[in-house]
């Protein structure tokens, strides 16, 4: 086991070095196009799931059928498909928040209070302002407590992409540690990891905190 | 504008829940349904509210609602239906800017209708921070606000305690009072009944027909609750919904 202090040091010379910011900036890139299209293809399905009968008679089978296949199990399928650039790894990404994000936006539309819904309707409220401003607002506290869960196996998913075939990123610098057995450098990337996991959870709560201020 | 039901029935699947009512709602009067649990009460509303078509007979509107009606048939819930996550005001504007009303004009009713239920201090009040009667005052406020032909009022002071229900009640008559409006209005409450109806009509146990019309002449704002007359009509509608509800009782243990 390295010291904490050696795996600091080794941390502080890849900042002064710059080598941090060349791995973090494109897996900061990768993480935020591949969760942001998940999240909303994923938000956008649990909301037409939890509204529409129709919509979850075809599609929950479908999303429990593809929730438990590990998704770094298709990165050769992604490669293939999206070569072996960003686009698989947007793809891997996206692939795995939009399970995740279907499941819990279902159950907080399921949630939504109906009388809510029924009132919104009752006085004549277009579908768009029911759906807007009635059904996502109320949805809104599940749909956030799901993106903790989400963004979490975002950075997972990160890093196995990043080990095949990327020449720069968190994941890839950890990969080339690990190879050379440099377990100071390898426990650096883990590190780096960590912090991004309580960063974007953090945010999220700060996005709670602003959004769901109506609750307590 | 008048409602207007003829020949109404309805059954859900095998079970006939309503059997051939006809009933007018004369225009600027409250009309009180009352009748024992499961009776139809709430399901009528919905047939005049148009959310639901009965299996038979018709449901129509005799002449125009009033041109500056925004949602001609308005339904005020038992469990005030407010978003708590907008204000007081934001409650009654979303419904206005979906309506097109221009901000404002919506600004405007929202003053107007806040004054007549004295909420007017309450404008930035988000739900959670008002009392049970206060949101049901705001969803009074909200449903005044899109100047409805016709209020169809399911049970609204039922999730009241009895101290509040009165003063909603005064509430009710006072905003009567000053500008009458046409209201259908459920209840099991018979106090509330023969303090707000004109008209108040007693269905019988499911399936659900028209048991007797009872009618009021005392205006409602001299109504009080020691008139020995209000106090007579108590008894009588009593009188026929107690045998009713008896057996509407025992049937649903025997279900
Ligand atoms: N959507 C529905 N599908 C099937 N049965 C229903 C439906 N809605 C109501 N019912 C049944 O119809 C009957 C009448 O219901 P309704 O809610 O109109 O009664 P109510 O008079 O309002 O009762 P309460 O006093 O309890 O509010 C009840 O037996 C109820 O179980
Ligand atoms: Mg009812």
């Amino acid at each position: 086991m390295p010291r904490p202090s050696d795996v600091f040091l080794t941390l502080w010379d890849l900042a002064v070095s710059g080598a941090l910011w060349t791995n973090l900036a494109p897996s900061l890139m990768r993480l935020l196009v591949g969760s942001t299209i998940g999240a909303t293809v994923g938000i956008a399905v649990g909301v037409m799931i939890g509204l529409f009968s129709f919509a979850r008679a075809g599609l929950v089978p479908l999303v429990a059928a593809i929730f438990p296949i590990p998704k770094i199990a298709l990165l050769p399928l992604f490669v293939i498909w999206f070569g072996i650039d960003e686009a698989s790894k947007y793809a891997l990404i996206a692939f795995g928040t939009f399970t995740p994000t279907v499941v819990s936006t279902y159950g907080a539309v399921d949630n939504v209070d109906r009388s809510l819904i029924r009132m919104g309707q009752s006085f004549g409220l277009r579908w768009s302002t029911v759906v807007f401003r009635i059904v996502l607002p109320g949805a809104m506290p599940g749909i956030l407590s799901g993106l903790r869960v989400s963004l979490a196996i975002a950075i997972i998913l990160l890093v196995a992409a990043e080990m095949l075939g990327a020449e720069y990123g968190i994941g890839a610098y950890i990969l080339q540690a690990g190879s050379l057995y440099d377990l100071e450098r390898l426990f650096a990337g883990v590190t780096i990891l960590s912090m991004l996991g309580v960063l974007l959870s953090t945010a999220v709560g700060a996005v709670e905190k602003h959004v769901l201020g109506w609750r307590t | 504008m008048e409602l207007r039901l003829e020949g109404v029935s309805h059954r859900y699947g095998d079970v006939e829940v309503i059997r051939n009512i006809d009933l007018s709602i004369p225009k600027g009067r409250i009309v009180c349904i009352v009748g024992p649990s499961g009776c139809g009460k709430s399901t009528l509303l919905r047939f005049l509210g148009g959310l639901e078509r009965p299996t038979s007979g018709s449901v129509s509107q005799v002449g125009e609602p009033p041109s500056d009606s925004i949602n001609p048939l308005t339904y005020v819930f038992q469990d005030f239906a407010l978003l708590p996550w907008r204000t007081v005001e934001g409650n009654i504007s979303l419904i206005l800017s979906d309506h097109g009303v221009p901000k404002k004009e919506a600004e405007d009713i929202i003053t107007d209708v806040l004054a007549r239920t004295k909420l007017s201090d309450f404008r930035k009040a988000l739900p959670k921070q008002l009392s049970g009667g206060m949101k049901q005052r705001v969803a009074i406020a909200r449903a005044l606000a899109v100047n409805p032909a016709v209020l169809l009022m399911d049970e609204p002071l039922s999730a009241l305690d009895s101290q509040t229900r009165e003063l909603l009640m005064d509430d009710l008559v006072d905003l009567w009072t000053r500008a009458p409006f046409t209201a259908v209005y459920v209840t099991h409450n018979l106090a509330e009944a023969v303090r707000l109806g004109h008209q108040i009509v007693v269905l019988s146990r499911r399936p659900g027909a028209i048991n007797e019309i009872v009618e009021i002449d005392t205006p409602l704002a001299e109504r009080s609750s020691a008139d020995p007359d209000l106090e007579r009509t108590q008894q009588h509608l009593w009188a026929l919904m107690r045998a009713e509800a008896e057996a509407a009782d025992m049937e649903l243990i025997d279900d």
